[in-house]
């Protein structure tokens, strides 16, 4: 199944060049949803930052990525993330194993973003503002679920948003 | 001549007393003439001829004055409504007078949030006798909610409600957003004020919302119970979470919420300028609909006069077409 990629190239300021990065693109089956150059952002060797979304299979995004690298400067290379939430915990967040935690949170679909940690004195719980996203709402709502049994599991208190959809 | 029996006659029992002893003549201008006919409570009754000041009177000297009991008031009196404002309790006592009163063919208006555990039985013992059970005063106190879902949300699919239905927590919660105070602290200043109990168990841990939230639940045709509501109290919330929370937007409340894949009472991050983000000792709740869009409605969710204002709109629902 297609998932939505998004890249940042930079490009001479000159014919031709985005032929470069289209051509692999197109030769994988991927799909161009969007390209806008940022000619406001010129770097100081004159290049053009362009940004390009497509849609393809994940492997062959890989290998787009891989070729274009060849090709061009590429400074960001990821699947766009569509779905976010940002969830408070509180608990003994980082003796319970923070890294074993985010990484179990982290799948293909989604991942932990953002975490915003404090700690009062030692052995007090403390706190956290941790950001998840994914590239759906369902995949979204799959993290959240793996949360929630994580944190039931290592005494955290997971604290959810209420949407107001 | 509508005959009223009020049973229990603590303070909303008296409460509501009042407000007929002091509202009568507009009252009477919309439903017709009404007696209240006997009260009732733990300490006795009073029946035949007397003012609804003197009932109120007795009590305050420590009793009403004939021996009999509530059970016995239900059962034998003439009455066409019983107001049932005894306190919620576990036994289920306030639940057998309405069944009584419905079973005798009188309708009856509660503020009693024991009916969580029967509400679909009473109704359709209700229907069946064709009268009404009407129970207004039971969730968020004067807010005016299971009146809006049932009647004027009739024909709206609710997608979800999600609700601030305990004025404890919501106290506690926005006196530690406020000023940065522990838990513990700001629950003890609580108890002294009056605004917790000095058992608060039931309030912070989400009892009574859960409570009110499996009344709200079934109105809007959810057969649920309490124990399938996922509950989770406040005790563990720090002062910290709320300064974490308040960087990104947000601060923290306890939110009931129903919906087709959710029912649960639990703390939750609220947007600092979402309408749920309501302070002191307020209720409110929060309606999704298919057709009608949002609908915010919030209120003080307990008092003396706050919950016998909602009894009588209830008496006004019940009586407004005859």
């Amino acid at each position: 199944m297609s998932e939505l990629f998004t890249l940042v190239v930079e490009l001479e300021d000159k014919p031709g060049q985005l032929l470069k990065v289209l051509e692999p693109i197109a030769r994988n089956g991927g799909n161009i949803v969007g390209i806008v150059h940022q000619r406001g952002k010129k770097t100081p060797l004159s290049r053009v930052p362009v940004e390009i979304s497509f849609t393809a299979d994940p492997k062959k995004a890989e290998r787009i990525f891989e070729e274009l690298q060849k090709e061009v400067v590429v400074r960001a290379f990821g699947k766009i993330r569509t779905a976010t939430v940002s969830l408070l915990l509180i608990g003994h967040i980082i003796h319970t194993d923070l890294s074993d935690t985010i990484r179990r949170i982290d799948s293909s679909e989604a991942e932990c973003v953002e975490l915003n940690a404090t700690m009062p004195e030692i052995n007090q719980p403390s706190t956290a503002m941790m950001t998840i996203s994914a590239k759906s709402d369902e995949a979204l709502e799959r993290a959240l679920e793996r949360v929630r049994e994580i944190c039931k599991e290592k005494g955290i208190m997971v604290i959810e948003p209420v949407n107001e959809i | 001549m509508i005959k009223i029996a009020i049973i229990g006659f603590g303070t909303v029992g008296q409460g509501v007393a009042e407000l007929l002893a002091r509202k009568r003549d507009e009252i009477e201008k919309k439903i017709g003439r009404f007696k209240v006919v006997a009260v009732a409570d733990l300490t006795g009754a009073m029946t035949g001829e007397f003012r609804l000041e003197e009932a109120i009177e007795h009590r305050r000297k420590g009793g009403l004055p004939e021996k009999k009991s509530a059970m016995e008031i239900a059962e034998n009196e003439d009455y066409d409504v019983m107001i049932e404002v005894t306190t919620t309790r576990l036994d289920e006592e306030g639940i057998a007078y309405m069944k009584v009163a419905l079973e005798r063919g009188a309708s009856v208006i509660t503020s009693n949030k024991s009916i969580a555990v029967a509400l679909m039985d009473l109704l359709r013992l209700a229907k069946r006798k064709n009268v009404k059970l009407l129970y207004e005063a039971t969730v968020g106190g004067a807010m005016p909610v299971i009146k809006l879902l049932n009647s004027y949300l009739a024909f709206c699919e609710i997608r979800s409600l999600k609700g601030i239905l305990n004025g404890t927590c919501n106290y506690i919660l926005t006196r530690m957003e406020e000023e940065g105070l522990p838990y513990n602290q700001v629950l003890s200043e609580a108890q002294e004020m009056g605004i917790a109990e000095a058992n608060p168990t039931a309030d912070v841990e989400g009892i009574d919302a859960a409570i009110k939230l499996v009344i709200l639940a079934n109105t809007i045709g959810y057969p649920a119970k309490f124990e399938d509501v996922k509950r989770e109290g406040i005790t563990k919330i720090t002062p910290q979470a709320f300064k974490v929370a308040m960087q990104k937007g947000y601060t923290i409340r306890l939110i009931a919420e129903a919906s087709k894949k959710s029912l649960r009472v639990s703390p939750r991050l609220v947007k600092l300028n979402s309408l749920l983000a309501i302070k002191g000792t307020l209720n409110a709740l929060m309606i999704q609909t298919d057709t009608a869009g949002e609908i915010f409605v919030a209120g003080r969710g307990a008092g003396k006069y706050e919950t016998a204002s909602a009894i009588l709109s209830d008496l006004y629902e019940l009586h407004r077409d005859r």
